[in-house]
């Protein structure tokens, strides 16, 4: 300690106070200012850059992101269209079926009809026919019976076996 | 920091280059002439000199005690043998009924009586002292020079050193702060300066600060540690100087410190100090003066541990250099002397830095410890604010 105290010289003392003052001073102005400002606009722009970059980037993904959205909703819009259309001609399909059966019933119920009105009227037809057949047969009998009674009662069976074969 | 190959490389030449100059720090290249010599000076020089050194240990202790030592001449190397020295003298400054500016000169290396304006001054162990026309000198029992003291302040070979430390750092670091203006890239020895500044931004002032108010002692910091750091690095060639291993000049960079604290500490420090908050009264008045002693020490150990580690530094090398002079066999003892001394130079130059980087640490560290505000005294008196509130 004692060497220590014996060592201290106060001029070299005053001359560093004066010298690390200066220096400071001096440095502050020329050197660290202007080195710490640019520094730190740097790291400051850099800092910027790389915001403004990962901004561009989200953008993108955004952006991105709306071109698939709107090529699905196409894709959607188109794959609704194509089902309408194919709904729209089944639906169509299936009606002209319909339609075609009803009026394909609605002309064999007329057919049936037809042939009803055909079938009652041949045999109303048929029915005079025989009427008159048989008004026939009766006035030839009627007038056979009055020549001959045995050829009378044969002609009669004749007759009605042919009526019975007819 | 990033090391490239070239950087490495480069740096390995620039130490292998330097090393072998470290031996010109000895006190002569030729290790017989010595021998030779320094009988001879023992004879011709023990009547006129009685502190001569007597044998050769005691030769070398007085070397290695010059070379701590500050000098009113810059010296390179000496030649026993004719009692030249090479090197040039320094400007004396004394106030002693008046300022005398003299040449150094004219003590010739302490060797002769200096007469200036009619008074009379001697250089007794690097410092000057009042005497007569025939250099009577005093001394105590314990070897101490009792004659008068003038006010010394001679531009002394440390004073020297720190001019060119600060000339050289004003080149290095205007130079960069213009590179800045020609792009947002330094270039040249700008690239090695740039990561340092960096580096005690956010790694000494940043988080010892603080962010929000580390910027206005980046310039106090930024200047200590390369001043040190140079200053140390200087202290490693063959120049011989030993700034930052003088008292004098740890002193003043730790008063700075202090100053610096003291001067931009916050009303929460003195609280700290005079007051302490959160203990008993007894306790806050037993505390007051280890606290006031606390603010004392931080900077005391400051400069203590720059010095000590610094001439501890050159101590060892030296006597590792001295080693070879003292032994017997030279042939042995060379490689020995100049390995282990490369060893201790490698370590050295990370002591250099090393020192300045823990100066200007503990420099922020004390600093925020002035400036930080004590959050958790706010969130502690917040917190016994709330609690009647929720009761």
């Amino acid at each position: 300690m004692d060497k220590l105290v014996n060592d201290f010289s106060l001029g070299l003392f005053f001359w560093q106070a004066v010298i690390l003052v200066v220096l400071i001073l001096l440095l502050v102005k020329f050197a660290w200012r202007p080195i710490m400002t640019s520094i730190t606009a740097r790291e400051a722009g850099i800092a910027a850059a790389l915001a403004a970059a990962e901004a561009a980037r989200k953008e993108m993904q955004n952006l991105q992101a709306d071109n698939q959205r709107i090529l699905q909703e196409a894709r959607a819009e188109r794959d609704a269209m194509l089902k309408e259309a194919r709904e729209i001609k089944e639906k169509m399909v299936a009606d002209a079926r319909a339609e075609a059966q009803v009026q394909g019933e609605k002309m064999i119920e007329q057919a049936k009809a037809t042939i009803d009105s055909e079938k009652k009227a041949a045999m109303a037809e048929l029915k005079n026919q025989v009427t008159t057949l048989s008004v026939e047969i009766a006035e030839k009998i009627l007038k056979t019976q009055l020549s001959d009674a045995a050829a009378q009662a044969s002609l009669v069976d004749k007759m009605l076996d042919d009526v019975k074969l007819n | 920091m990033v090391f490239s190959g070239k950087f490495i490389k480069n740096t390995l030449t620039a130490l292998i280059a330097v090393f072998p100059l470290l031996s010109f720090a000895n006190p002569d290249q030729d290790t017989l002439n010595i021998k030779a010599g320094s009988t001879a000076y023992t004879k011709e020089h023990a009547v006129q000199d009685e502190h001569a050194p007597q044998d050769k240990n005691d030769k070398i202790n007085a070397y290695i005690d010059h070379h701590l030592q500050d000098s009113h001449d810059f010296v390179f190397f000496s030649d026993e043998s004719t009692g030249e020295h090479y090197g040039f003298p320094l400007p004396v400054i004394v106030f002693d009924d008046g300022l005398h500016v003299f040449s150094s000169a004219r003590f010739h290396h302490g060797e002769e009586v200096a007469e200036v304006d009619g008074n009379y001054y001697a250089m007794h162990h690097g410092k000057i002292y009042k005497t007569d026309a025939n250099g009577t000198m005093k001394f105590d029992e314990h070897g101490h020079a009792e004659n008068e003291k003038p006010l010394d302040f001679s531009i002394t070979k440390n004073v020297i050193t720190m001019l060119f430390v600060c000339v050289l750092m004003f080149l290095m670091f205007v130079g960069l702060a213009k590179s800045y203006k020609k792009g947002p890239l330094p270039t040249g020895f700008g690239r090695v300066l740039e990561p340092l500044i960096i580096f005690i931004r956010d790694e000494v002032a940043v988080p010892n600060i603080g962010e929000k108010k580390y910027r206005k002692y980046m310039g106090f910091l930024l200047t200590v540690f390369f001043f040190i750091w140079i200053l140390n690095l200087l202290g490693m060639t063959p120049l011989g100087v030993n700034v930052t291993g003088n008292i004098s000049v740890t002193v003043c960079l730790a008063l700075f410190t202090y100053f610096i604290t003291q001067f931009s500490a916050n009303k929460d420090y003195w609280k700290h100090i005079f007051w302490m908050p959160d203990v008993p009264v007894p306790m806050k008045i037993i505390l007051m003066p280890i606290e006031i002693l606390g603010t004392l020490t931080k900077p005391f150990a400051l400069l203590i541990r720059l010095f000590a580690n610094i001439t501890a530094g050159h101590v060892v090398i030296m006597s590792l250099i001295a080693m070879m002079f003292v032994g017997k066999n030279l042939v042995a003892d060379m490689p020995i002397s100049l390995g282990l001394t490369l060893f201790i130079s490698v370590i050295e130059l990370l002591v250099a830095f090393l020192q300045a980087f823990i100066f200007t640490m503990l420099s922020s560290l004390f600093i925020g410890m002035a400036v930080q505000d004590h959050h958790h005294e706010e969130d502690h008196d917040a917190h016994t604010e709330e609690e009647p509130i929720i009761i």
